[in-house]
């Protein structure tokens, strides 16, 4: 493939390779300043046309890699960028069998880890990068990383993927030069990237302890709420979470037995982000 | 500079040579044995030489990852053998399955994915009944793909079982029953061994024959280098035996696989430098360089490349498996249904 590209995000680097310029050029502005890997890469993303001629004519991108999933429909050049993260997830999502992943945003301070999980549009992603604004370390937006064997979070800063409202929310505290283009008519809406501060990105490899696994449900009419939730019901929503939990095997099993076990789980009901991000002090102030 | 799958075959023929590769290198090594369901054959066969740090976790994680699949698999072969235990017919493993359970060292690392068992044909009612009263069920299929498959195939249409969603290919020979080749079914299951787990497998020669066939009667090579490297290590397991290769000489003329088994021979010892008995391999034949071609036929990135020598073989895929009246009939009826999926 002509234009390429290595990138290291945390513990995990990734090869990509595209037929066209501009995805590699959108990535690699994307994620200025971050290192280059300095061993063999985890996985290669490939993003090339599905047919000779789609290269030039209506070119559009199919997502290839190490792993696939197959029958995935191609996406529209202007939208290459988009192709290139999700073709970096996908890898992880389904080759990833170094750690545990979570489909969890997380955040960290004093060394102690929040992990905020829950079904997409329950706000994990805007409030993973409004709290990377105000003070906590970023540990990412997509996946947790959890070893299995030392019970430590791994931080995957990829970019932050914004979303429809989120995306004005954000743009409002963050520095301009740290945001992707606008990407519009996504299959998911608008979509703008954000790159982690330069704090969270020099940090990559310092891992942190789970403290607190968040729960949160956003609905316009619902009132502030926490609740407590217990092992079994947080092990079984974190089963469901996790990419690879199946394909760990003994390891998945114990390592999600410990989490559960040794750190607390909350749910909270918020309906708007300030409202959560209260929520969220007042919890991590009594812990 | 060495890419791709030259790159992969390479590196399993001689672990030593890998230990002067570049990062790029690895990184292009990786991405070839994924895409040839090599990996964890790869990260076995190069435990013995020093490695970058993110390979040694990389391979620790693939074994890890095959080990796991070795038992599900067996596990798997063991449910199945309790629900065909009272039908009391000899249920014979292939492929994956045959050689973890055997502990053969084409089992070490290997990516195993349906469970493949053969089953005499006249047993094959028997068997799909107690599979499916034992909570397997049929994989959703239209009428014709089903009437097809029993027929005119060598297994019955795939079952999954609804509960562990695990596949099980149920033969009762190992090649189409359109294919021009005939082998001898009824031979196979009586000189198959027993297993102390009460399953069984074929022969060491009849498990040879069953990989060529695969490989190069059947198919059109996608995968190939998998299959060969089965090849190889079953010669090395079983080459030092007395009368192995006479007695692989005359089981793959019964199965009418003489020339199959002989291009395996070639090609496994070209590729991979497998110690094969060379008055049974024989001559090198015209078009050995164009399988060669067609094994090698991916790039350093994971992509196919060579695409008119796999529509090549793709077209051989089909010749070999059916008369051309009754292929052009099936390619018919498979064009009307894209048109009108109903």
């Amino acid at each position: 493939l002509r234009h390429a590209l290595q990138l290291q995000i945390g513990p995990a680097s990734f090869r990509l390779g595209s037929h066209w310029r501009g995805p590699i050029k959108a990535i690699s502005r994307l994620y200025a300043g971050y290192p280059a890997p300095d061993q063999p890469c985890d996985f290669t993303v490939r993003l090339e046309a599905d047919t000779m001629w789609r290269r030039w004519l209506r070119p559009s991108v199919a997502i290839g890699g190490d792993y696939m999933l197959p029958g995935a429909a191609p996406m529209a050049l202007v939208h290459g960028l988009l192709a290139a993260e999700m073709g970096m997830n996908l890898q992880m999502a389904l080759g990833q069998k170094h750690f545990l992943l979570l489909h969890a945003s997380s955040v960290e301070r004093d060394g102690r880890a929040l992990v905020i999980t829950g079904e997409s549009g329950a706000g994990k992603s805007t409030l993973a990068a409004l709290l990377g604004e105000k003070g906590w370390r970023l540990l990412g937006d997509e996946f947790a990383l959890l070893h299995p064997e030392s019970g430590q979070l791994h931080p995957f800063p990829r970019a932050i993927s914004l979303k429809n409202g989120a995306i004005t929310v954000l743009e409002r505290i963050a520095p301009a030069n740290r945001f992707g283009p606008v990407l519009d008519g996504t299959p998911k809406g608008r979509i703008r990237h954000l790159r982690p501060n330069p704090a969270a990105v020099a940090a990559m490899r310092e891992t942190a302890s789970p403290a607190l696994i968040l729960f949160p449900r956003f609905g316009a009419e619902l009132a502030s709420a926490i609740r407590p939730v217990g092992g079994a019901e947080a092990f079984v929503r974190l089963t469901q979470a996790s990419t690879n939990y199946g394909n760990l095997g003994l390891r998945g099993f114990e390592a999600l037995t410990k989490l559960v076990t040794t750190v607390p789980a909350r749910a909270i009901d918020y309906a708007d982000t300030n409202g959560a991000l209260e929520l969220v002090d007042e919890l991590w102030g009594s812990l | 500079m060495k890419r791709g799958s030259a790159l992969l075959v390479r590196a399993l023929r001689d672990p030593l040579w890998a230990e002067g590769l570049s990062d790029d290198q690895w990184t292009s090594l990786i991405t070839a044995a994924r895409a040839e369901s090599l990996l964890a054959s790869l990260a076995h066969r190069l435990a013995i030489i020093p490695l970058p740090d993110k390979i040694r976790d990389l391979f620790e994680d693939a074994r890890r990852d095959a080990e796991r699949g070795r038992v599900q698999a067996v596990w798997e072969a063991e449910m199945t053998r309790r629900a065909l235990a009272p039908l009391d017919v000899p249920v014979v493993l292939l492929k994956g399955t045959a050689y973890a359970a055997a502990g053969l060292s084409a089992g070490v690392g290997r990516s195993i994915g349906d469970l493949d068992i053969l089953v005499p044909r006249s047993a094959l009612r028997q068997v799909e009944a107690a599979l499916l009263e034992a909570g397997w069920e049929a994989v959703k299929q239209d009428r014709y793909d089903d009437i097809y498959y029993r027929r005119w195939m060598h297994e019955l249409p795939p079952l999954i079982h609804k509960e562990r969603d695990r596949m099980v290919d149920v033969h009762h020979t190992i090649l189409p029953l359109t294919a021009r080749r005939r082998p001898d079914a009824a031979a196979l299951v009586a000189r198959s061994v027993s297993l102390d787990n009460g399953l069984n497998v074929l022969s060491p020669a009849d498990m040879l024959v069953h990989s060529a066939a695969h490989l190069f009667a059947d198919g059109d090579l996608a995968g190939g280098l998998r299959n060969l490297w089965d090849i190889d290590r079953l010669v090395r397991d079983f080459g030092g035996r007395r009368a192995f290769w006479s007695e692989l000489a005359q089981r793959a003329k019964k199965h009418e696989l003489a020339g199959p088994v002989r291009r395996s021979l070639r090609l496994a010892a070209e590729l991979y430098g497998t110690p094969v008995d060379d008055l049974l391999a024989g001559q090198p034949a015209l078009a050995d360089p164009l399988f060669k071609r067609r094994l090698l036929a991916r790039n350093g990135w994971g992509q196919a490349t060579r695409p008119v020598v796999r529509l090549l073989f793709y077209i051989r895929s089909h010749w070999l498996r059916m008369p051309p009246m009754m292929l052009a009939r099936h390619l018919w009826v498979k064009a009307q249904r894209r048109k009108s999926p109903a």
